[in-house]
């Protein structure tokens, strides 16, 4: 008997052309203006952040008018990061936090940072910071990182439903 | 078995290109239209299921966020087959035979344009002989059109008959893609894609989604006036080896139209789901249709071909002929894989 055949490469390659939707290129326009731009649900008036076209709720087209949201907002969790990735250049540790945006129903996950990672905590206020206006592209990466905003902590009552 | 019926449908053009919509705001319109047409809400629909193919879209289970275009809070029982929801109606179908369901809604959807559907379609082949070869969709079909030919089976005058029938019949399908009045003898004159296949010849490549609805009987009674009873439902799978099926008849088709009682009454109307003229001749001869049953009123897959709807709009198309009369008994078919591998027949009559 001569060896079987253990391995058998088929590369298998396919190219696509994606198109992210028309509420969430809405969104990435504006991210490349430096806004945030949430949208209704037509059902509840909930508003989401980033959106995807539908609220996944109610099955529902969200109401086409955009909704500008505040750059600010409060980590409702977080977590402490010590791997390693190639996409995000932060320093480890790192947080990644979820953000409630002022004025959004939904969270937003991002990461934070100037800020010692033994002082990140739930309600805490946080700002965006951002790329320089030369380097915004149709990317939530426009932000670089959340900060300390220095307010006060949000009570908990005003975040807990997002958790 | 359970009394089970088609009660609504719904479905969105088919478009070569859906420029910006996704997959879920292609979707949405086509619910909320089936909801409309029912008058029911998420809650009062027990089971839901859909078919879809990630490879479509390029991503791993897209099927879910598909799922964002139905409500699915409170949480639903919810299943999905990669595949065209012609068969994730099947599901739906066993789910209420179980009695685990009264209501039940299916959904197929597909934005193939993101991507090259022929060389996608290859990846159905088997993965060790074929695949590495990557013969793209066209050129596996060409391959079964010239032997259908060279056996007698069809003639390349046939297949540019039945490209010229369905499109015409489409002329009065406002979601159809290619419609029109075709002379046979132009269509002959057009260069080969893949000998003996010309353009006509192949169903257009098309984004789209369609759903329906299904009820157990007391629920269907109250939901339409004229219910498509479902009386026969069967789906059968050939080899994916081509070289071991005998690729110039459907076996699997005659087998499930035989299971399914095809020919225990006339049939006024026939679906087929031809993704090339040829196959259409090919299942149009494994139903065993006579010349009094009219084919493909909707154009069928030669005139749209939403990948992984295009099967299940074939059964709301035959439904849709019940409901308003003009037809007592229906067969739609659906199928899947290269060279007609999987075949589906549904037979539903309004009596």
């Amino acid at each position: 008997m001569s060896e079987p055949v253990e391995i058998l490469k088929t590369p298998v390659k396919l190219d696509y052309t994606y198109s992210a939707g028309q509420s969430a290129s809405r969104f990435l326009r504006a991210m490349a203006e430096g806004k945030l731009i949430g949208q209704r649900c037509p059902v509840d008036g909930r508003v989401y952040f980033p959106t995807r076209g539908s609220c996944p709720q109610h099955g529902a087209l969200m109401r086409p008018e955009p909704v500008e949201l505040s750059d600010r907002g409060t980590v409702v969790t977080f977590s402490i990061n010590r791997v390693p990735s190639e996409n995000i250049k932060l320093d480890l540790p790192y947080a990644p936090v979820q953000v409630l945006l002022d004025g959004a129903d939904t969270i937003l996950m991002h990461v934070l940072g100037e800020c010692p990672i033994d002082q990140v905590h739930m309600g805490m206020r946080v700002q965006a910071v951002w790329k320089p206006k030369s380097e915004w592209t149709t990317s939530i990466g426009n932000i670089k990182y959340f900060k300390p905003s220095g307010e006060p902590d949000a009570p908990f009552d005003s975040y807990k439903e997002h958790i | 078995m359970r009394e089970v019926a088609v009660v609504a449908f719904a479905q969105s053009k088919s478009l070569r290109r859906e420029l910006d919509r996704n997959e879920v705001e292609i979707l949405i319109p086509v619910i909320g239209e089936l909801r409309e047409k029912s008058g029911l809400a998420t809650g009062e629909i027990d089971f839901i299921c859909s078919g879809s193919s990630d490879y479509l879209a390029g991503q791993s289970f897209a099927f879910v966020s598909g799922l964002d275009a139905v409500g699915a809070w409170p949480p639903v029982s919810e299943s999905h087959v990669e595949m065209d929801g012609a068969w994730a109606l099947y599901e739906a179908w066993v789910k209420i035979q179980m009695g685990y369901a009264d209501v039940a809604m299916v959904y197929g959807f597909g934005k193939p344009s993101m991507g090259d559907l022929p060389e996608t379609l290859a990846l159905q082949l088997d993965p060790y002989v074929l695949t590495p070869l990557w013969p793209d969709a066209i050129s596996i079909a060409a391959l079964q059109a010239r032997l259908c030919i060279e056996k007698g089976v069809t003639s390349e005058r046939q297949m540019a008959e039945v490209a010229a029938r369905d499109r015409k019949n489409a002329l009065g399908n406002p979601y159809a893609q290619v419609k029109g009045e075709f002379e046979i003898a132009k269509l002959l004159a057009e260069p080969y894609l893949a000998s003996p296949l010309r353009k006509h010849d192949c169903s257009p490549i098309s984004d789209g989604a369609s759903a329906i609805l299904i009820a157990s009987e007391k629920r269907a009674k109250q939901l339409a006036k004229r219910p498509a009873w479902i009386r026969g439902f069967t789906h059968i799978c050939e080899p994916q080896d081509l070289g071991v099926r005998d690729l110039t008849r459907s076996r699997s088709t005659e087998i499930a139209a035989e299971r399914a009682g095809v020919r225990k009454g006339k049939v006024d109307v026939a679906e087929i789901y031809g993704p090339f003229t040829h196959q259409e001749i090919l299942i149009e001869k494994a139903l065993g249709l006579g010349a009094s049953t009219k084919v493909n009123p909707s154009g069928g897959a030669l005139a749209g071909n939403p990948m992984m709807a295009a099967g299940l709009t074939r059964i709301g198309e035959a439904a849709r002929r019940i409901w308003d009369g003009s037809a007592d008994r229906a067969v739609a078919h659906a199928t899947s894989g290269p060279c007609l591998q999987q075949n589906l027949v549904c037979v539903l009559e309004g009596n």
